[in-house]
Protein backbone atom coordinates (compact mmCIF):
# COMPACT_ATOMS: atom_id res chain seq x y z
CA UNK A 1 0.00 0.00 0.00
CA UNK A 2 1.39 3.41 -0.97
CA UNK A 3 2.74 5.39 1.94
CA UNK A 4 2.75 2.47 4.36
CA UNK A 5 5.82 2.53 6.53
CA UNK A 6 7.69 -0.76 6.81
CA UNK A 7 10.81 -0.23 8.84
CA UNK A 8 12.03 -3.72 8.10
CA UNK A 9 12.18 -3.05 4.34
CA UNK A 10 13.50 0.45 4.86
CA UNK A 11 16.35 -0.87 6.99
CA UNK A 12 17.29 -3.53 4.50
CA UNK A 13 17.08 -1.47 1.34
CA UNK A 14 18.31 1.99 2.14
CA UNK A 15 21.50 3.70 1.18
CA UNK A 16 20.90 6.35 3.85
CA UNK A 17 22.57 5.75 7.24
CA UNK A 18 21.21 2.84 9.27
CA UNK A 19 21.71 4.93 12.40
CA UNK A 20 21.96 8.71 12.54
CA UNK A 21 22.42 10.68 15.79
CA UNK A 22 21.81 14.44 15.44
CA UNK A 23 22.87 16.62 18.37
CA UNK A 24 21.54 14.11 20.88
CA UNK A 25 21.52 14.89 24.61
CA UNK A 26 20.34 12.61 27.34
CA UNK A 27 19.90 13.73 30.94
CA UNK A 28 18.67 11.30 33.55
CA UNK A 29 16.23 12.41 36.24
CA UNK A 30 18.95 12.46 38.88
CA UNK A 31 20.51 15.31 36.93
CA UNK A 32 23.25 13.21 35.33
CA UNK A 33 24.20 14.27 31.80
CA UNK A 34 24.65 10.85 30.21
CA UNK A 35 25.50 12.15 26.73
CA UNK A 36 26.11 15.65 25.44
CA UNK A 37 25.41 16.83 21.92
CA UNK A 38 26.35 13.61 20.15
CA UNK A 39 26.22 13.40 16.34
CA UNK A 40 27.36 10.48 14.19
CA UNK A 41 26.08 8.07 11.61
CA UNK A 42 26.49 4.37 10.99
CA UNK A 43 26.07 3.04 7.48
CA UNK A 44 24.76 -0.29 6.34
CA UNK A 45 27.29 -3.12 6.68
CA UNK A 46 29.69 -1.25 8.96
CA UNK A 47 31.45 -2.79 11.98
CA UNK A 48 31.75 -0.11 14.66
CA UNK A 49 33.33 -0.20 18.10
CA UNK A 50 32.09 2.28 20.68
CA UNK A 51 34.73 2.60 23.38
CA UNK A 52 35.24 4.63 26.51
CA UNK A 53 35.57 4.27 30.24
CA UNK A 54 32.67 3.43 32.58
CA UNK A 55 30.08 6.21 32.69
CA UNK A 56 31.22 7.67 29.38
CA UNK A 57 27.73 7.16 27.88
CA UNK A 58 28.35 4.08 25.72
CA UNK A 59 25.45 2.04 27.06
CA UNK A 60 23.15 5.07 26.83
CA UNK A 61 23.87 5.14 23.09
CA UNK A 62 22.79 1.50 22.83
CA UNK A 63 19.63 2.19 24.83
CA UNK A 64 18.80 5.12 22.57
CA UNK A 65 19.34 2.95 19.49
CA UNK A 66 16.99 0.34 20.93
CA UNK A 67 14.45 3.03 21.84
CA UNK A 68 14.56 1.85 25.43
CA UNK A 69 14.94 5.52 26.37
CA UNK A 70 14.16 8.80 24.64
CA UNK A 71 16.69 11.56 24.06
CA UNK A 72 16.24 14.70 26.14
CA UNK A 73 16.92 16.67 22.98
CA UNK A 74 18.19 15.98 19.49
CA UNK A 75 17.10 13.26 17.11
CA UNK A 76 17.92 9.60 16.58
CA UNK A 77 17.10 8.34 13.09
CA UNK A 78 16.95 4.73 12.02
CA UNK A 79 16.65 4.10 8.31
CA UNK A 80 15.79 7.76 7.84
CA UNK A 81 12.94 7.57 10.32
CA UNK A 82 13.04 9.44 13.62
CA UNK A 83 12.74 6.92 16.46
CA UNK A 84 10.76 9.19 18.77
CA UNK A 85 8.03 9.31 16.11
CA UNK A 86 7.63 5.55 15.93
CA UNK A 87 4.25 4.34 17.10
CA UNK A 88 4.11 1.65 19.77
CA UNK A 89 3.39 -1.13 17.28
CA UNK A 90 6.19 0.12 15.05
CA UNK A 91 8.69 -0.11 17.92
CA UNK A 92 8.27 -3.87 18.20
CA UNK A 93 8.56 -4.23 14.41
CA UNK A 94 11.69 -2.08 14.52
CA UNK A 95 13.26 -4.14 17.29
CA UNK A 96 12.74 -7.32 15.28
CA UNK A 97 15.32 -6.02 12.85
CA UNK A 98 17.93 -5.62 15.57
CA UNK A 99 19.83 -8.33 17.42
CA UNK A 100 21.07 -7.52 20.91
CA UNK A 101 23.81 -9.13 23.00
CA UNK A 102 24.57 -8.13 26.58
CA UNK A 103 27.54 -8.56 28.89
CA UNK A 104 25.42 -10.61 31.33
CA UNK A 105 24.03 -12.80 28.49
CA UNK A 106 20.40 -12.45 29.72
CA UNK A 107 19.46 -16.04 28.97
CA UNK A 108 16.34 -17.58 30.46
CA UNK A 109 17.68 -19.88 33.17
CA UNK A 110 14.71 -22.25 33.15
CA UNK A 111 14.99 -23.01 29.42
CA UNK A 112 17.42 -25.10 27.47
CA UNK A 113 19.87 -23.73 24.93
CA UNK A 114 17.50 -24.73 22.14
CA UNK A 115 14.51 -23.11 23.86
CA UNK A 116 16.43 -19.90 24.50
CA UNK A 117 17.24 -19.52 20.82
CA UNK A 118 13.78 -20.67 19.72
CA UNK A 119 12.29 -18.13 22.15
CA UNK A 120 13.44 -15.24 19.95
CA UNK A 121 11.56 -16.74 17.02
CA UNK A 122 8.56 -17.67 19.11
CA UNK A 123 8.30 -14.06 20.30
CA UNK A 124 7.99 -12.77 16.75
CA UNK A 125 5.48 -15.51 16.03
CA UNK A 126 7.58 -17.47 13.53
CA UNK A 127 5.91 -20.69 12.34
CA UNK A 128 6.88 -23.81 14.32
CA UNK A 129 8.42 -25.37 11.20
CA UNK A 130 10.64 -22.33 10.72
CA UNK A 131 11.70 -22.51 14.39
CA UNK A 132 12.61 -26.19 14.05
CA UNK A 133 14.63 -25.45 10.93
CA UNK A 134 16.36 -22.22 11.93
CA UNK A 135 17.30 -22.92 15.57
CA UNK A 136 19.61 -25.93 14.95
CA UNK A 137 21.18 -24.05 12.05
CA UNK A 138 22.02 -21.10 14.27
CA UNK A 139 23.32 -23.36 17.07
CA UNK A 140 25.55 -25.03 14.54
CA UNK A 141 26.97 -21.64 13.44
CA UNK A 142 27.91 -20.76 17.03
CA UNK A 143 29.22 -24.30 17.64
CA UNK A 144 26.70 -25.40 20.25
CA UNK A 145 24.73 -28.07 18.42
CA UNK A 146 25.68 -30.73 20.92
CA UNK A 147 24.63 -28.65 23.89
CA UNK A 148 21.12 -27.87 22.70
CA UNK A 149 19.57 -29.68 25.65
CA UNK A 150 21.78 -28.01 28.28
CA UNK A 151 20.56 -25.29 30.61
CA UNK A 152 22.47 -21.98 30.85
CA UNK A 153 23.89 -22.82 34.29
CA UNK A 154 25.53 -25.92 32.78
CA UNK A 155 27.48 -23.79 30.26
CA UNK A 156 30.67 -21.75 30.53
CA UNK A 157 30.54 -17.95 30.14
CA UNK A 158 31.76 -18.18 26.56
CA UNK A 159 29.15 -20.77 25.70
CA UNK A 160 26.40 -18.69 27.29
CA UNK A 161 27.44 -15.70 25.24
CA UNK A 162 27.39 -17.83 22.10
CA UNK A 163 23.81 -18.85 22.94
CA UNK A 164 22.96 -15.17 23.39
CA UNK A 165 24.57 -14.46 20.02
CA UNK A 166 22.61 -17.27 18.36
CA UNK A 167 19.42 -15.83 19.86
CA UNK A 168 20.31 -12.35 18.58
CA UNK A 169 21.02 -13.63 15.07
CA UNK A 170 18.31 -16.23 14.62
CA UNK A 171 15.81 -13.71 13.23
CA UNK A 172 18.31 -12.50 10.63
CA UNK A 173 18.69 -8.94 12.00
CA UNK A 174 19.85 -6.01 9.89
CA UNK A 175 21.89 -4.65 12.76
CA UNK A 176 23.52 -6.31 15.77
CA UNK A 177 24.10 -4.30 18.94
CA UNK A 178 26.52 -5.88 21.42
CA UNK A 179 26.90 -4.22 24.81
CA UNK A 180 30.22 -5.38 26.34
CA UNK A 181 29.84 -8.86 24.81
CA UNK A 182 33.26 -9.97 26.08
CA UNK A 183 33.04 -8.28 29.47
CA UNK A 184 32.60 -11.55 31.37
CA UNK A 185 34.76 -13.75 29.17
CA UNK A 186 38.37 -14.93 29.15
CA UNK A 187 40.57 -13.92 26.19
CA UNK A 188 40.06 -17.17 24.29
CA UNK A 189 36.26 -16.96 24.51
CA UNK A 190 36.38 -13.22 23.82
CA UNK A 191 38.17 -13.83 20.55
CA UNK A 192 35.74 -16.60 19.67
CA UNK A 193 32.83 -14.18 20.11
CA UNK A 194 34.59 -11.47 18.09
CA UNK A 195 35.30 -13.95 15.31
CA UNK A 196 31.59 -14.78 15.19
CA UNK A 197 30.64 -11.09 15.15
CA UNK A 198 33.04 -10.47 12.28
CA UNK A 199 31.54 -13.40 10.43
CA UNK A 200 28.06 -11.96 10.94
CA UNK A 201 29.28 -8.57 9.66
CA UNK A 202 30.78 -10.15 6.55
CA UNK A 203 27.33 -11.52 5.72
CA UNK A 204 26.02 -7.95 5.58
CA UNK A 205 24.77 -7.29 9.10
CA UNK A 206 25.73 -3.94 10.59
CA UNK A 207 27.52 -4.61 13.89
CA UNK A 208 27.90 -2.11 16.74
CA UNK A 209 30.02 -3.30 19.65
CA UNK A 210 30.36 -1.39 22.92
CA UNK A 211 33.52 -2.57 24.65
CA UNK A 212 36.36 -1.90 27.08
CA UNK A 213 38.58 -4.50 25.48
CA UNK A 214 41.56 -2.56 24.17
CA UNK A 215 43.35 -5.61 22.81
CA UNK A 216 40.44 -6.63 20.61
CA UNK A 217 39.75 -3.10 19.35
CA UNK A 218 43.41 -2.59 18.49
CA UNK A 219 43.70 -5.91 16.73
CA UNK A 220 40.55 -5.73 14.63
CA UNK A 221 41.21 -2.30 13.08
CA UNK A 222 37.58 -1.34 12.59
CA UNK A 223 35.82 1.99 12.95
CA UNK A 224 36.13 3.25 16.54
CA UNK A 225 33.91 5.86 18.17
CA UNK A 226 35.38 7.02 21.48
CA UNK A 227 33.27 8.50 24.24
CA UNK A 228 34.39 10.38 27.32
CA UNK A 229 32.08 11.88 29.96
CA UNK A 230 29.14 11.73 27.59
CA UNK A 231 30.99 13.46 24.76
CA UNK A 232 32.09 11.88 21.48
CA UNK A 233 35.79 12.71 21.43
CA UNK A 234 36.88 10.83 18.32
CA UNK A 235 35.51 8.81 15.42
CA UNK A 236 38.22 6.91 13.51
CA UNK A 237 37.22 5.08 10.38
CA UNK A 238 39.84 2.40 10.87
CA UNK A 239 41.78 2.42 14.05
CA UNK A 240 42.48 1.01 17.46
CA UNK A 241 41.75 1.88 21.04
CA UNK A 242 45.16 3.40 21.57
CA UNK A 243 44.91 5.27 18.33
CA UNK A 244 41.55 6.68 19.39
CA UNK A 245 42.99 8.03 22.60
CA UNK A 246 45.32 10.35 20.74
CA UNK B 1 -5.35 -11.44 14.68
CA UNK B 2 -3.05 -13.65 16.77
CA UNK B 3 -1.84 -16.93 15.27
CA UNK B 4 -3.16 -20.22 16.64
CA UNK B 5 0.41 -21.17 17.63
CA UNK B 6 0.60 -17.93 19.67
CA UNK B 7 -2.67 -18.71 21.41
CA UNK B 8 -1.45 -22.24 22.24
CA UNK B 9 1.84 -20.79 23.46
CA UNK B 10 -0.02 -18.26 25.65
CA UNK B 11 -2.18 -20.97 27.20
CA UNK B 12 0.92 -23.11 27.90
CA UNK B 13 2.80 -20.18 29.39
CA UNK B 14 -0.24 -19.10 31.42
CA UNK B 15 -0.49 -22.61 32.88
CA UNK B 16 3.25 -22.61 33.58
CA UNK B 17 2.92 -19.25 35.35
CA UNK B 18 0.29 -20.72 37.63
CA UNK B 19 2.58 -23.63 38.49
CA UNK B 20 5.54 -21.35 39.04
CA UNK B 21 3.62 -19.09 41.42
CA UNK B 22 1.84 -22.02 42.98
CA UNK B 23 1.29 -20.40 46.36
CA UNK B 24 -0.05 -17.11 45.04
CA UNK B 25 -2.17 -18.88 42.47
CA UNK B 26 -3.65 -21.07 45.20
CA UNK B 27 -4.28 -18.00 47.36
CA UNK B 28 -6.07 -16.29 44.45
CA UNK B 29 -8.13 -19.37 43.62
CA UNK B 30 -8.94 -19.66 47.34
CA UNK B 31 -10.07 -16.06 47.55
CA UNK B 32 -12.22 -16.20 44.46
CA UNK B 33 -13.66 -19.51 45.66
CA UNK B 34 -14.48 -17.92 49.02
CA UNK B 35 -15.97 -14.83 47.39
CA UNK B 36 -18.09 -16.78 44.96
CA UNK B 37 -19.06 -19.28 47.63
CA UNK B 38 -20.30 -16.46 49.85
CA UNK B 39 -21.84 -14.79 46.84
CA UNK B 40 -23.58 -18.06 46.00
CA UNK B 41 -24.88 -18.45 49.55
CA UNK B 42 -26.22 -14.90 49.60
CA UNK B 43 -27.63 -15.36 46.14
CA UNK B 44 -29.44 -18.56 47.11
CA UNK B 45 -30.77 -17.01 50.32
CA UNK B 46 -31.82 -13.82 48.55
CA UNK B 47 -33.49 -15.62 45.67
CA UNK B 48 -35.35 -17.97 48.01
CA UNK B 49 -36.31 -15.10 50.27
CA UNK B 50 -37.61 -13.13 47.30
CA UNK B 51 -39.39 -16.24 46.09
CA UNK B 52 -41.05 -16.70 49.47
CA UNK B 53 -41.85 -12.99 49.71
CA UNK B 54 -43.28 -13.07 46.20
CA UNK B 55 -45.55 -15.87 47.32
CA UNK B 56 -46.49 -13.83 50.40
CA UNK B 57 -47.07 -10.78 48.23
CA UNK B 58 -49.46 -12.76 46.13
CA UNK B 59 -51.52 -13.17 49.30
CA UNK B 60 -51.66 -9.41 49.83
CA UNK B 61 -54.87 -8.16 48.34
CA UNK B 62 -57.04 -5.08 48.01
CA UNK B 63 -60.81 -5.33 48.46
CA UNK B 64 -63.10 -3.13 46.36
CA UNK B 65 -66.70 -2.53 47.53
CA UNK B 66 -69.39 -0.94 45.39
CA UNK B 67 -72.05 1.71 45.88
CA UNK B 68 -75.49 0.55 46.95
CA UNK B 69 -77.85 -0.23 44.11
CA UNK B 70 -75.11 -0.77 41.54
CA UNK B 71 -76.08 -2.96 38.59
CA UNK B 72 -74.24 -6.16 37.64
CA UNK B 73 -73.23 -4.55 34.31
CA UNK B 74 -71.59 -1.67 36.21
CA UNK B 75 -69.78 -4.18 38.46
CA UNK B 76 -68.51 -6.01 35.37
CA UNK B 77 -67.33 -2.71 33.89
CA UNK B 78 -65.39 -1.95 37.09
CA UNK B 79 -63.90 -5.45 36.87
CA UNK B 80 -62.71 -4.82 33.32
CA UNK B 81 -61.08 -1.56 34.37
CA UNK B 82 -59.30 -3.32 37.23
CA UNK B 83 -58.15 -6.11 34.93
CA UNK B 84 -56.47 -3.64 32.56
CA UNK B 85 -54.12 -2.28 35.24
CA UNK B 86 -50.44 -3.40 35.14
CA UNK B 87 -50.31 -3.58 38.94
CA UNK B 88 -52.94 -6.31 39.00
CA UNK B 89 -51.91 -9.98 38.98
CA UNK B 90 -55.50 -11.26 39.16
CA UNK B 91 -58.88 -10.32 40.62
CA UNK B 92 -61.79 -12.38 41.88
CA UNK B 93 -65.42 -11.37 42.25
CA UNK B 94 -67.13 -12.29 45.51
CA UNK B 95 -70.95 -11.93 45.47
CA UNK B 96 -72.91 -10.75 48.53
CA UNK B 97 -74.18 -14.32 48.98
CA UNK B 98 -70.72 -15.82 48.85
CA UNK B 99 -69.44 -13.18 51.28
CA UNK B 100 -72.23 -13.96 53.78
CA UNK B 101 -71.70 -17.69 53.33
CA UNK B 102 -68.01 -17.38 54.12
CA UNK B 103 -68.67 -15.07 57.07
CA UNK B 104 -71.18 -17.52 58.49
CA UNK B 105 -68.80 -20.43 58.12
CA UNK B 106 -65.77 -18.73 59.56
CA UNK B 107 -67.02 -16.19 62.13
CA UNK B 108 -70.34 -17.46 63.48
CA UNK B 109 -71.36 -20.59 65.35
CA UNK B 110 -74.04 -22.63 63.49
CA UNK B 111 -76.83 -21.77 65.93
CA UNK B 112 -76.21 -18.07 65.65
CA UNK B 113 -75.91 -18.30 61.89
CA UNK B 114 -79.21 -20.19 61.61
CA UNK B 115 -81.00 -17.41 63.46
CA UNK B 116 -80.60 -15.14 60.42
CA UNK B 117 -82.70 -17.48 58.29
CA UNK B 118 -82.69 -16.32 54.63
CA UNK B 119 -81.68 -12.76 55.49
CA UNK B 120 -78.32 -11.56 54.21
CA UNK B 121 -76.92 -8.83 56.46
CA UNK B 122 -74.06 -8.40 53.99
CA UNK B 123 -76.42 -7.55 51.15
CA UNK B 124 -74.25 -4.69 49.97
CA UNK B 125 -70.99 -6.50 50.44
CA UNK B 126 -70.34 -7.85 46.95
CA UNK B 127 -66.72 -7.04 46.16
CA UNK B 128 -63.63 -7.67 44.06
CA UNK B 129 -60.49 -9.11 45.69
CA UNK B 130 -57.58 -7.70 43.72
CA UNK B 131 -54.14 -9.39 43.92
CA UNK B 132 -51.02 -7.37 43.09
CA UNK B 133 -47.91 -8.08 40.99
CA UNK B 134 -45.78 -6.10 43.43
CA UNK B 135 -46.74 -4.81 46.87
CA UNK B 136 -44.90 -1.57 46.21
CA UNK B 137 -47.55 -0.73 43.61
CA UNK B 138 -50.36 -0.97 46.13
CA UNK B 139 -50.60 2.74 46.91
CA UNK B 140 -50.92 3.76 43.26
CA UNK B 141 -53.49 1.09 42.58
CA UNK B 142 -55.61 2.00 45.62
CA UNK B 143 -55.66 5.64 44.52
CA UNK B 144 -56.85 4.57 41.09
CA UNK B 145 -59.49 2.19 42.45
CA UNK B 146 -60.91 4.90 44.70
CA UNK B 147 -61.35 7.14 41.66
CA UNK B 148 -63.50 4.64 39.72
CA UNK B 149 -67.18 5.69 39.67
CA UNK B 150 -69.38 3.20 41.54
CA UNK B 151 -66.63 2.24 44.00
CA UNK B 152 -67.70 2.89 47.59
CA UNK B 153 -64.72 1.71 49.57
CA UNK B 154 -61.26 0.21 49.02
CA UNK B 155 -59.73 -1.82 51.86
CA UNK B 156 -56.00 -2.54 51.93
CA UNK B 157 -53.21 -3.28 54.34
CA UNK B 158 -50.45 -0.69 54.03
CA UNK B 159 -48.50 -2.18 56.94
CA UNK B 160 -47.94 -5.56 55.25
CA UNK B 161 -47.01 -3.92 51.97
CA UNK B 162 -44.53 -1.60 53.70
CA UNK B 163 -42.87 -4.42 55.66
CA UNK B 164 -42.48 -6.68 52.65
CA UNK B 165 -41.18 -3.89 50.46
CA UNK B 166 -38.72 -2.81 53.21
CA UNK B 167 -37.37 -6.34 53.67
CA UNK B 168 -36.89 -6.66 49.92
CA UNK B 169 -34.94 -3.40 49.65
CA UNK B 170 -32.83 -4.10 52.77
CA UNK B 171 -31.86 -7.55 51.57
CA UNK B 172 -30.93 -6.37 48.10
CA UNK B 173 -28.86 -3.48 49.47
CA UNK B 174 -27.03 -5.58 52.08
CA UNK B 175 -26.26 -8.35 49.64
CA UNK B 176 -25.01 -5.98 46.97
CA UNK B 177 -22.72 -4.23 49.46
CA UNK B 178 -21.19 -7.50 50.69
CA UNK B 179 -20.71 -8.84 47.18
CA UNK B 180 -19.06 -5.63 45.96
CA UNK B 181 -16.60 -5.72 48.88
CA UNK B 182 -15.79 -9.40 48.28
CA UNK B 183 -15.27 -8.88 44.57
CA UNK B 184 -12.96 -5.97 45.32
CA UNK B 185 -10.84 -8.23 47.53
CA UNK B 186 -10.74 -10.85 44.77
CA UNK B 187 -9.59 -8.34 42.15
CA UNK B 188 -6.88 -7.12 44.54
CA UNK B 189 -5.59 -10.66 45.09
CA UNK B 190 -5.56 -11.51 41.39
CA UNK B 191 -3.68 -8.29 40.82
CA UNK B 192 -1.11 -9.28 43.47
CA UNK B 193 -0.68 -12.70 41.87
CA UNK B 194 -0.13 -11.22 38.44
CA UNK B 195 2.28 -8.62 39.87
CA UNK B 196 4.27 -11.45 41.45
CA UNK B 197 4.21 -13.34 38.16
CA UNK B 198 5.49 -10.28 36.32
CA UNK B 199 8.27 -9.64 38.83
CA UNK B 200 9.39 -13.28 38.59
CA UNK B 201 9.40 -13.01 34.79
CA UNK B 202 10.78 -9.47 34.65
CA UNK B 203 13.91 -10.51 32.77
CA UNK B 204 11.95 -12.65 30.34
CA UNK B 205 9.54 -9.78 29.62
CA UNK B 206 12.42 -7.37 29.19
CA UNK B 207 14.05 -9.75 26.68
CA UNK B 208 10.72 -10.19 24.90
CA UNK B 209 10.37 -6.43 24.53
CA UNK B 210 13.92 -6.07 23.21
CA UNK B 211 13.43 -8.86 20.68
CA UNK B 212 10.24 -7.22 19.41
CA UNK B 213 7.34 -9.06 21.02
CA UNK B 214 3.96 -7.45 20.53
CA UNK B 215 1.96 -6.26 23.53
CA UNK B 216 -0.50 -9.06 22.91
CA UNK B 217 2.24 -11.69 22.99
CA UNK B 218 3.57 -10.39 26.31
CA UNK B 219 0.19 -9.90 27.94
CA UNK B 220 -1.66 -12.98 26.75
CA UNK B 221 -0.06 -15.55 29.12
CA UNK B 222 -0.88 -13.36 32.12
CA UNK B 223 -4.44 -12.83 30.95
CA UNK B 224 -4.74 -16.61 30.46
CA UNK B 225 -3.34 -17.07 33.97
CA UNK B 226 -5.98 -14.72 35.42
CA UNK B 227 -8.79 -16.35 33.48
CA UNK B 228 -7.77 -19.88 34.52
CA UNK B 229 -7.55 -18.79 38.17
CA UNK B 230 -10.98 -17.14 37.86
CA UNK B 231 -12.46 -20.18 36.15
CA UNK B 232 -11.17 -22.65 38.76
CA UNK B 233 -12.19 -20.21 41.48
CA UNK B 234 -15.73 -20.30 40.06
CA UNK B 235 -16.06 -24.03 39.41
CA UNK B 236 -15.02 -25.07 42.93
CA UNK B 237 -17.67 -23.07 44.84
CA UNK B 238 -20.33 -24.02 42.29
CA UNK B 239 -19.73 -27.70 43.00
CA UNK B 240 -19.72 -27.10 46.72
CA UNK B 241 -22.85 -24.93 46.60
CA UNK B 242 -24.70 -27.50 44.51
CA UNK B 243 -24.12 -30.21 47.11
CA UNK B 244 -24.88 -27.89 50.04
CA UNK B 245 -28.01 -26.42 48.45
CA UNK B 246 -29.44 -29.84 47.76
CA UNK B 247 -28.73 -31.03 51.29
CA UNK B 248 -29.80 -27.73 52.89
CA UNK B 249 -33.16 -27.59 51.13
CA UNK B 250 -33.76 -31.23 51.89
CA UNK B 251 -32.94 -30.67 55.57
CA UNK B 252 -35.13 -27.56 55.89
CA UNK B 253 -38.08 -29.27 54.27
CA UNK B 254 -37.83 -32.54 56.15
CA UNK B 255 -36.42 -31.60 59.53
CA UNK B 256 -39.00 -32.08 62.24
CA UNK B 257 -38.11 -28.85 64.03
CA UNK B 258 -37.71 -26.65 60.94
CA UNK B 259 -39.96 -23.59 60.91
CA UNK B 260 -39.53 -23.53 57.13
CA UNK B 261 -41.02 -26.95 56.62
CA UNK B 262 -43.88 -25.63 54.52
CA UNK B 263 -41.86 -22.99 52.70
CA UNK B 264 -41.75 -23.18 48.91
CA UNK B 265 -38.02 -23.19 48.00
CA UNK B 266 -36.60 -22.74 44.50
CA UNK B 267 -35.64 -26.11 42.98
CA UNK B 268 -31.88 -26.84 42.67
CA UNK B 269 -32.05 -27.06 38.88
CA UNK B 270 -33.82 -23.71 38.54
CA UNK B 271 -31.45 -22.03 40.98
CA UNK B 272 -28.25 -23.28 39.32
CA UNK B 273 -29.49 -22.52 35.82
CA UNK B 274 -28.80 -18.88 36.70
CA UNK B 275 -26.09 -19.33 39.33
CA UNK B 276 -23.70 -21.31 37.09
CA UNK B 277 -23.40 -18.73 34.28
CA UNK B 278 -23.38 -15.85 36.78
CA UNK B 279 -20.53 -17.37 38.84
CA UNK B 280 -18.53 -18.38 35.76
CA UNK B 281 -18.92 -14.92 34.32
CA UNK B 282 -17.90 -13.24 37.58
CA UNK B 283 -14.92 -15.61 38.07
CA UNK B 284 -13.61 -15.20 34.53
CA UNK B 285 -14.41 -11.49 34.62
CA UNK B 286 -12.48 -10.95 37.85
CA UNK B 287 -9.55 -12.98 36.49
CA UNK B 288 -9.51 -11.05 33.25
CA UNK B 289 -9.96 -7.60 34.77
CA UNK B 290 -7.53 -8.22 37.64
CA UNK B 291 -4.75 -9.30 35.28
CA UNK B 292 -5.56 -6.77 32.55
CA UNK B 293 -5.48 -3.74 34.84
CA UNK B 294 -2.31 -4.93 36.61
CA UNK B 295 -0.51 -5.67 33.35
CA UNK B 296 -1.05 -2.16 32.09
CA UNK B 297 0.54 -0.73 35.24
CA UNK B 298 3.38 -3.21 35.69
CA UNK B 299 4.55 -3.63 32.09
CA UNK B 300 5.12 0.10 31.72
CA UNK B 301 7.79 -0.23 34.41
CA UNK B 302 9.79 -2.71 32.31
CA UNK B 303 11.80 -1.37 29.37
Amino acid sequence: MAGTYDINNDLRDIETPVILFQNVNKDYQKGTHAINNISFEIRKGEFVFIVGSSGSGKSTLIKLMLKEIKPTSGKVFVAGRELSRLKRWQVCKYRRTIGVVFQDFRLLPDRTVFENVAFAQRVIESPAREIRRQTPKMLSIVGLSEKHKSYPKELSGGEQQRVALARALVNNPVMLLADEPTGNLDPKNSWEIMRLLEEVNKRGTTVVVVTHNREIVDAMQKRVITMKNGVLISDNKKGGYAHAKN
Amino acid sequence: MPKISTIIYSVKQGTKNIKRNRMFSLASVGTITTCLFLFGIFYCILMNFQHIIKNAEQGVSVTVFFNEGITSQEIELIGEKIGQRVEVAKYDFVSAEAAWEEYKNTKLDPEHAASFGDDNPLENSAHYIVYLNDVEMQEVLVRYLQSIPGVRQVNNSEAIADVLSGVNKGLAFGTTAIIVILLGVAVFLISTTVTMGISVRRQEISIMKLIGATDFFIRAPFIVEGIIIGLVGAILPLGLLHVLYNKGIHYLMTSFSSPLKKADFIATGTMFKTLIPVCLLIGVGIGFLGSFITLGKQLRKIN
